[in-house]
């Protein structure tokens, strides 16, 4: 298998160029139609193989890929820790190894650890892709964000995307940072300081501490998740705190000086970073990002799949 | 190697094309249900243009789609595929429809196999015809064209290039042999 165009895997937006972002999300456009169809369904990876390997609950992206993967006429299993033989203490390397051995075509991972991806990629012969490892990169997310904002604005360049909220824990924060840099965008982050990352200042963003400073700023907010989950311990004195300074509410967005794009990768907590209102109001583009999400998966894993233009524009018949 | 011939010029497109609008209603005795599908990109723009002749002789505006087989291809695994996948627009509900695949080359059939197939995900129309601009023989698969601009035959390493006004700037078929000359 061979896959020029972007690379053997999908590991991360950092490492990608402007190019290979931009034929990723070209390349998604005609995808959108497919999920149009009354069959939802091409040929294109029939009798490939694709595991969907899961070591953290996920619902939203997991079927994201298992739709694009079926409509894309692959086979698909998913493999969650809970049931697996990783509760049985096997490591990451053997369980891929493993199914490698059972003639797969490509693995889907999401990993608590960062760099689980690239340490799962470095040993096995299928194509890999992150579906999110750690505090790292979700770089399947990062790219249907950019494709909902590009399909809002025509283009990047110049645009003025805030995140705001947890960017400390969050993969789709760095996936977001990187992507929208390469394609000229200005990028803002707004949050309480202890849930910015220290140098988050070299990163050539713009800090934002109060959310009306960014809603001034930015032409789009995309709001992170509070990370319940990964706070152990005194990152923010109380949810009803956080959303009195850093809640994204209308009143909020009433006073803003244009209309202001909102996206959010869910699952959100509602009347925490973002209230119902919002998520559910005019300027909410959060159906068109899952949407697109499919869509994204398709054109990755159509790309990784093949790729080499030269040899198949010569097979044109 | 020797340097392309001109097979078709901008006039002899233009009189091809007429005779391929005419034909296409002789084989349906008439435009009723008639739908061209273009395969993109240049079999679109052929499309077009045949559907503007039909509109100008027999009075009626002929749907159009356009249909992009690069999903449908049987040799994603051997070759790879192009990597921009083009659009597929079939607005029109083809069920029962007499559809036209129009193309600007036909030489191996896997193109046509894969319109096929993918204009099956769409319906059921009554009959399918395929047009051609350019038969350039080498099938590798039990597929004709009902009505052809202009057949050539050309070795295996013998090519065509189809260009087009809104695409390449001007209208004209060249043809190389190969290194058969």
């Amino acid at each position: 298998m061979s896959a020029a165009a972007i690379g053997k895997d999908l590991l991360g937006l950092a490492h990608l160029s402007a190019e290979q972002i931009t034929l990723i999300l070209d390349t998604a456009v005609p995808f959108k139609e497919i999920s149009e169809r009354a069959i939802k369904k091409v040929p294109t990876l029939r009798g490939m193989t694709i595991v969907n390997l899961f070591f953290e609950a996920s619902t939203r992206t997991r079927i994201s890929f298992e739709f694009a993967e079926k409509r894309l006429s692959a086979d698909t299993v998913n493999v969650a820790v809970s049931g697996s033989s990783v509760s049985k203490g096997e490591t990451l390397v053997d369980t891929a190894r493993n199914l490698e051995a059972m003639k797969i075509d490509m693995v889907v991972i999401r990993h608590p650890s960062s760099g689980a991806a690239r340490f799962l990629a470095d040993r096995i012969q299928s194509n890999v892709i992150n579906a999110g490892d750690g505090t790292h990169e979700h770089p399947t997310q990062g790219l249907l964000d950019l494709l909902t904002l590009r399909e809002r604005f025509g283009s990047l360049t110049g645009l003025r995307v805030c995140l705001c909220g947890d960017v400390l824990h969050s993969r789709v924060a760095r996936s977001n940072l990187w992507g929208l840099q390469k394609l000229g965008a200005e990028v803002g982050v707004c949050g309480p300081r202890s849930l910015l990352p220290n140098a988050i200042d070299e990163l050539g963003v713009r800090v934002f501490s109060r959310i009306e400073e960014a809603i001034e700023w930015a032409q789009a907010l995309n709001i992170l998740r509070l990370q319940l989950e990964r706070m152990q311990a005194g990152y923010i004195p109380s949810l009803r705190e956080y959303n009195r300074v850093f809640g994204v509410t209308r009143e909020r967005l009433d006073r803003a000086p244009r209309d202001i794009v909102i996206m959010h990768p869910g699952p959100m907590n509602r009347g925490v970073e973002i209230d119902s209102d919002v998520a559910d109001g005019p300027h909410s583009v959060i159906l068109e990002q899952v949407t697109n999400g499919v869509a994204v998966r398709m054109a990755v894993l159509y790309l990784l799949a093949g790729g080499r233009p030269e040899l198949a524009e010569a097979a044109k018949g | 190697m020797p340097a392309p011939a001109n097979l078709l010029n901008a006039a002899a497109i233009a009189r091809t094309v007429r005779r391929m609008a005419e034909e296409i209603v002789e084989l349906f005795d008439g435009t009723d249900g008639l739908i061209l599908v273009g395969i993109q990109r240049r079999g679109v723009q052929l499309a077009q243009r045949i559907a503007a002749v039909i509109e100008a002789t027999e009075g009626v505006a002929v749907p159009r789609g356009a249909l992009d087989i690069t999903l449908y291809r049987d040799d994603l695994q051997t070759v790879g595929p192009r990597p921009l996948v083009g659009k597929t627009d079939l607005p029109w509900a083809i069920d029962g429809k007499r559809l036209v695949i129009v193309d600007d080359v036909l030489h191996t059939g896997r193109t046509i196999r894969a319109a096929l197939d993918e204009l099956a995900d769409f319906g059921r129309p009554a009959r399918i015809a395929l047009a051609v601009l350019v038969d350039r023989g080498g099938r590798e698969l039990p597929i004709h064209a009902d009505v052809v601009g202009k057949t050539v035959e050309l070795p295996p390493e013998g090519r065509v290039d189809v260009q087009v006004l809104d695409l390449d700037g001007v209208d004209a078929v060249l043809v190389s042999r190969g290194s058969e000359g």
